[in-house]
């Protein structure tokens, strides 16, 4: 079946982080001046207008910055979902990422619950960084 | 000569049927009929506005992406000396005040016209998905956040976990509003309802349920600023901008640098307190931009009526509804009276119609001045204008 959820607008500042999904790694971005690390995957970082960034694999661990559960979805390509999380993911780096949590038990989520990154290959040419508790 | 800018008219556009436009209404008749009505107030004309304001979701793609453009056209304005289509979300109408305040001040022009409308209820034009996956939306949009409901719900679950608040804290919000909604004759919900019913209300995205959400509505109006010198003239009573500020953070809410403090709307209203040369404790009522009941709690810390964490205790026992300490979203809000989408300009229609006075059962006791914040995007954006009934 055709996958119908939307799919990212790869563009150059994104592409090494969907790539590195296909290859099973979280990549974050890193100042290689101040040591911040930081998604989404902008040129500069904030705050620092003369820095060079390099491109780091992430441990894929970190913790519950928030969450919500949707009881409603984000169009019907969602709704079999219902209910299902979305979590924004203090990583151990520092970077926050944006996904979804997979459990069963949605009820249980927390802030500061802590996390681990999964990969879900969606499509041949879409792998999305999941989490899932740790 | 005082170029003290000062608002003369306002007016919002008539709905039935919770928020219909009335037959025959389209998105620039109603916005003509509004300016028109805002105008007459004032005894002005068309032919007096050499400024226009406007930003709205119509006519794009396609010819509203230049709305002053088409507005200019459409109303038959001549060669106006200030044009404003700034779009930062339901936010844009207040940052529309501060810039016209200005514009108006140092001379550029002397009469502007704010504008909005909306025809989405009509239209049925919402819905919780269908955003493009672009840019730093790439990843909520792909991981199915229902927008822009689900990143509200983000910043509420940390405030709860922040600070201690709670849904309870949250359906003081949604009651308050609604009672004064209840002496809003053109409130799309006049029906008060209980704590018990906001929390018992269908989930949307938690801990937000339906009654946490602003309304789907049509909806338009139209705000009128010029000089205190020309509104010598004029048959309204004239309300003084005071002060104004505005800032932005992010787009999205993952890149909201703390989900539990708003800080755009700290620094807009801090901007906005200094040159009003007054105190957040110097204003008498609030109206803030409730998109959702958390987008309020958020506010009224931001704005300083409360301390960070105290919004909880400020709400607690219906300290906002009619007969309260702080009278607070009194037209019933986005959340009871109407929300078409960018509800912003309904705020300062509000706050003037509250400084005039003589509202009835609605209007709020010893007003004198009144703190208008409108929020844009998901906490993104914030403006803050002070209004007043006293010369200053």
């Amino acid at each position: 079946m055709a996958y119908e959820k939307p799919v990212p607008a790869v563009d150059p500042d994104s592409a090494p982080y969907w790539d590195g999904a296909k290859d099973g790694k979280l990549m974050i971005q890193r100042c290689k001046k101040t040591g911040q690390t930081f998604l989404y995957s902008r040129q500069l970082v904030p705050g620092v207008d003369d820095s060079q960034t390099e491109w780091i694999e992430a441990s894929g661990k970190g913790e519950v910055y928030s969450f919500t559960v949707a009881r409603r979805p984000a169009g019907a390509a969602f709704q079999g979902d219902c209910p299902y999380v979305i979590v924004s993911v203090t990583l151990a780096e520092g970077a926050r990422v944006m996904s979804n949590l997979v459990t069963d038990d949605v009820d249980a989520v927390c802030v500061g619950m802590p996390v681990e990154v999964i990969f879900d290959a969606v499509t041949d040419d879409l792998t999305i960084p999941k989490f899932k508790p740790a | 000569m005082s170029r003290q800018p000062v608002i003369v008219g306002v007016a919002d556009a008539p709905t039935e049927n919770r928020g219909r436009a009335l037959p025959g209404t389209h998105v620039l008749n109603m916005q003509r009929d509004a300016a028109n009505e805002a105008l007459a107030e004032a005894g002005l004309t068309m032919a007096d506005v050499d400024g226009l304001a406007v930003a709205g979701m119509w006519g794009m793609p396609g010819p509203g992406a230049m709305q002053p453009n088409l507005m200019t056209e459409y109303l038959g304005i001549r060669f106006p000396k200030y044009l404003d289509g700034t779009n930062v979300g339901g936010s844009a109408f207040v940052l529309h005040a501060g810039h016209a305040y200005e514009m108006i001040k140092s001379g550029v022009c002397d009469t502007v016209l704010i504008l909005y409308g909306s025809m989405q209820k009509s239209q049925a034009a919402r819905s919780l998905g269908g955003r493009p996956a672009l840019f730093s939306n790439q990843f909520d949009m792909v991981s199915g956040l229902p927008s822009p409901a689900g990143a509200y719900a983000m910043a509420a679950n940390r405030h709860f976990h922040d600070y201690g608040s709670s849904r309870e804290t949250l359906a003081e919000i949604a009651v308050a509003t609604r009672a004064w909604a209840s002496m809003n004759p053109a409130a799309a919900f006049q029906e008060p309802i209980s704590i018990d019913e906001v929390l018992a209300a269908a989930p949307i995205v938690d801990p937000l349920g339906r009654m946490d959400c602003c309304l789907v509505t049509d909806g338009g109006g139209a705000v009128v600023m010029t000089t205190e010198e020309r509104a010598k003239d004029l048959k309204s009573k004239p309300i003084y901008v005071l002060g104004h500020g505005e800032s932005a953070s992010h787009v999205n809410i993952n890149y909201m640098p703390d989900m539990s403090r708003l800080e755009v709307a700290e620094r807009s209203s801090q901007a906005a307190y200094a040159q009003a040369g007054l105190k957040a404790s110097d204003m008498d009522m609030a109206m803030i931009y409730d998109s959702f009941t958390i987008t309020v709690l958020l506010t009224m810390e931001a704005l300083g009526l409360c301390g960070r964490g105290e919004g909880k205790d400020f709400v607690k026992g219906q300290r906002t509804a009619p007969g309260g300490e702080f009278p607070m979203n009194t037209n019933g809000g986005g959340l009871s009276y109407c929300h078409p989408g960018m509800y912003g300009i309904f705020l300062l229609i509000e706050a003037t119609r509250q400084l005039r006075g003589g509202l009835g059962e609605r209007q709020a006791p010893n007003v004198n001045a009144a703190v208008c914040h409108g929020t844009g995007g998901v906490l993104s954006s914030g403006a803050t204008v002070v209004l007043s009934n006293q010369k200053p």
